[in-house]
């Protein structure tokens, strides 16, 4: 049995309010993001000793890189390059540096910035699979690998994309009350059912937007989150999990169905307890997904599980309550920590936008790195209130 | 079922001719190993040699067994299409004014998953023939087919974009002399070129095989003498534009070696008609080629070299020749890196002595005009880059890649 996350919180939940386009530099979004949860928690920046980095814009720097340009001296430093995967992933290592010692104080910031063409370069270099395997198949980005996977999903489970529809158009409910939004408009299933097709049966607002933006978060002990008198959630349980099921032909589960057991049994809770959940959701069928692998439905009931359920903050399955990136945006590496960060301002009561009534556990999961034909990582953690 | 392609309409030459643009032609040099299949119309992945694993993408350690041992082997093609998307935008300008473009998840029978492009014959849920294809770029990519042939595939266009078929497209046959090249007109006419402009060093001489070759149907002759800067020059000032294929028919065949031949005369003349040639044509049509890689239907599609396989290793009973076949082969290399800039194939064909007059001493088999001439058709409707014509070329080859010093000592005893 793993050794439970006793006492170890999280605090300072940071948003830095994103933009469509940036003229400014990867660091300069980390730099602030880092800076407010310094000040959100009442420290000084000498006191961060650890620092765990996110970002895909950053280069050639990395979190080394990082230390000297923002003027820290960690003892513990950590580079987590794991795109969707990167806020749970980030998380559960910081919260094992803190429990064991090596670190008091740990930041997990991670941060992108969107200059006109960098999305299109990232694509063509992300990986060497998509290189020499994706890229020249039409150059469509992700949209077109998730596209094959939300056909053969749909073709085997029965999905419509009513269904995809339902979690946008709730997703974009919960965004218009959340101020960091970029997407203020309202969306009606409609409109979501008109949009121009992308790659079918990916549709424009089955995709997120690319933005630059940075999210943070501090890694504590309790006892010293109660002495900076700063809100924080505890940590019940967390998995990881990368490559999973290398010989499905295509993808129609992730990492998390091989942990589920693990996971709920870590925190003592089951999926019955769970009052929300922040899904990773680069596209709505890998929010169907999640809700399949992560046990509130077995594996193929995802479309009846969306359609018997509303899913709005205040429904009865309140999912994704910042609206996620399909309508917060996409804001590179940060889209891996948006769900995490959001999860924490619900169960300390600190909601921007709409808050889930009396939420006490929450479950965020991450999901990540389309190198060929699936996403790679997958990781999920459970976070409870009453951490201070 | 593929809409036939419709015969381009004379091009309005106010209009502008647009830009030749490419995919993304980065690969690993692992992924490599495709790209050498494709250039020979093989299906060839990785096949772990401890385990047997079939991988794909390519790697450089078995994701079963971790071994390093990875050679690429022919596999079994067949496979089924699981799922299909048609992707209307790109972030690629190469992509972007070719949309929509079909991409599908295919299952090989081998065990990899392959997204590969998508015949528009090829529908979800049927079985599929993957092939290799050299892509404009240069290098290779996975194209998925129909498991059984279709009316008028060819014409489909993403599988166009791959080949370089001459269907609808201009000629220049260079040397129309020759048997081959004769046996070249009759060949692309079949295959639907709108015009085999062949070439013909002072054509107001007779010459065997003329009157054949003027019935032969969208036959048109030009003057073109390759020993000749000027001509050549001229010709190209008035068919340059019009040419979408180009087939280097020039051919110059002696026996002996270095010691006697007395004096350079015919190493001259043989350099004058092969290398030179080849350079002359390089420089006054290679410009527009190049500039005319994706100019529609009719776009320029391919240079093409016949080469002796003796370019490739010499055999001293042929050994000048050999050595002038060597320096031409040289040349298609370079000029094949040039041409890609325009998205236009260079193609080596390598052929064994033929059926002719100038091969009369050498025992068979020997490859005739018109089998070469079938060859570098079916070549350029699949768009390869190398192909093997006959028993002979095929040995050379096979031989030179178990031991090419072997091979060396072979043809000189």
């Amino acid at each position: 049995m793993r050794q439970p996350y006793d006492g170890i919180v999280i605090a300072a939940p940071v948003t830095i309010p994103y933009r469509r386009y940036s003229t400014n530099t990867a660091h300069w979004w980390v730099g602030r993001a880092v800076r407010e949860v310094v000040q959100r928690a009442g420290l000084r920046s000498s006191d961060i000793d650890g620092l765990s980095l996110s970002s895909f814009t950053v280069g050639p720097d990395t979190a080394i890189g990082l230390t000297q340009h923002l003027g820290l001296s960690p003892r513990w430093l950590d580079h987590v390059p794991l795109g969707g995967a990167s806020g749970v992933v980030a998380l559960r290592r910081a919260a094992r540096a803190v429990q064991c010692g090596d670190a008091e104080f740990v930041v997990c910031v991670a941060g992108d910035t969107n200059q006109v063409d960098s999305f299109r370069r990232m694509l063509s270099t992300f990986s060497r699979f998509a290189q020499d395997a994706v890229y020249p198949y039409g150059s469509g980005g992700p949209n077109s690998g998730f596209a094959l996977i939300t056909r053969n999903y749909m073709k085997h489970y029965g999905a419509t994309r009513e269904d995809f529809g339902k979690i946008c158009v709730a997703q974009r409910d919960n965004a218009l009350k959340f101020p960091h939004a970029l997407m203020k408009k309202p969306l009606t299933l409609d409109e979501y059912l008109g949009a121009r097709a992308i790659s079918d049966p990916i549709h424009l607002f089955d995709c997120v937007m690319p933005c630059a933006g940075a999210e943070a978060f501090l890694v504590c002990r309790e006892d010293v989150a109660k002495g900076q008198g700063i809100p924080a959630a505890r940590l019940l349980a967390t998995i990881e999990r990368h490559n999973a099921f290398p010989d499905d032909p295509i993808q129609y589960r992730g990492g998390w169905a091989m942990d589920l057991p693990e996971f709920y049994a870590m925190a003592g809770v089951t999926a019955d307890d769970v009052d929300f959940v922040q899904t990773y959701d680069d596209y709505p069928v890998i929010c169907m997904m999640q809700m399949e692998d992560l046990g509130f439905c077995a594996k193929g009931e995802g479309p009846d599980f969306v359609r018997s359920h509303t899913l709005t903050a205040d429904g009865s399955f309140p999912h994704n309550t910042s609206g996620g990136q399909l309508s917060v945006g996409q804001a590179g590496a940060a889209g891996g920590f948006l769900g995490l960060v959001e999860a924490v301002r619900q169960v300390t009561g600190e909601s921007l936008g709409a808050a889930v009534p009396d939420a006490k556990i929450g479950l965020v999961s991450g999901f990540g790195m389309i190198t060929y034909d699936r996403g790679l990582a997958s990781g999920a953690a459970l976070l409870a209130g009453g951490g201070a | 079922m593929t809409r036939p392609l419709q015969r381009p309409k004379r091009k309005d030459p106010l209009k502008k001719t647009r830009v030749p643009l490419l995919p993304q032609g980065v690969r690993s040099r692992t992924a490599l190993g495709l790209t050498a299949a494709a250039a020979e119309g093989r299906f060839r992945l990785q096949v772990c040699a401890d385990c047997a694993a079939v991988i794909y993408p390519p790697r450089d350690a078995c994701p079963r067994c971790l071994s390093a041992r990875l050679p690429f082997r022919d596999v079994d093609n067949r496979g089924t299409l699981l799922a299909e998307t048609t992707i209307r935008t790109s972030t690629d300008v190469y992509f972007r004014e070719r949309m929509p473009w079909r991409i599908g998840t295919v299952q090989l029978d081998a065990g990899p998953s392959i997204v590969a492009h998508l015949h528009g014959d090829l529908r979800e849920g049927e079985r599929t023939r993957l092939q290799l294809k050299i892509d404009k770029s240069g290098q290779a990519i996975a194209m998925a087919l129909p498991a059984e042939d279709t009316p008028n595939m060819a014409d489909d266009p993403q599988w166009r974009e791959l080949t370089c078929d001459p269907k609808f497209r201009r000629v220049l046959i260079t040397d129309g002399r020759t048997a081959v090249g004769q046996a070249l007109a009759e060949a692309v006419s079949e295959a639907g070129a709108s015009v085999i402009f062949v070439g013909v060093a002072d054509p107001w001489k007779p010459f065997p095989g003329e009157g054949r070759l003027r019935k032969i149907e969208r036959v048109e002759i030009v003057a073109l003498d390759l020993t000749d800067t000027i001509s050549v020059n001229e010709c190209a000032g008035e068919f340059a534009p019009r040419v979408d294929i180009l087939i280097n028919t020039a051919e110059y065949v002696r026996t002996g070696g270095l010691i006697d031949r007395k004096g350079l005369t015919v190493a001259r003349e043989e350099l004058e008609m092969r290398y030179f040639g080849l350079t002359r044509l390089a420089q006054a049509f290679g410009p527009v080629l190049r500039a005319r890689g994706a100019d529609g239907v009719n776009s320029a599609a391919a240079f093409v070299n016949l080469l002796s396989v003796y370019a490739l290793v010499n055999w001293p009973a042929y050994g000048a020749f050999s050595a002038t076949e060597a320096a031409c082969l040289s040349a298609a290399q370079s000029l094949r890196a040039e041409l890609r800039q325009g998205g236009v194939k260079v193609l080596n064909a390598f052929f064994g002595p033929l059926e002719t007059e100038w091969y009369q001493a050498v025992p068979p088999p020997k490859v005739a005009p018109s089998a070469l001439a079938r060859a570098v058709v079916r070549a350029l409707q699949q768009g390869l880059e190398d192909v093997f014509v006959g028993d002979i070329a095929e040995d050379i080859r096979a031989r030179l890649a178990v031991d090419p010093k072997a091979l060396e000592r072979e043809l000189g005893s």
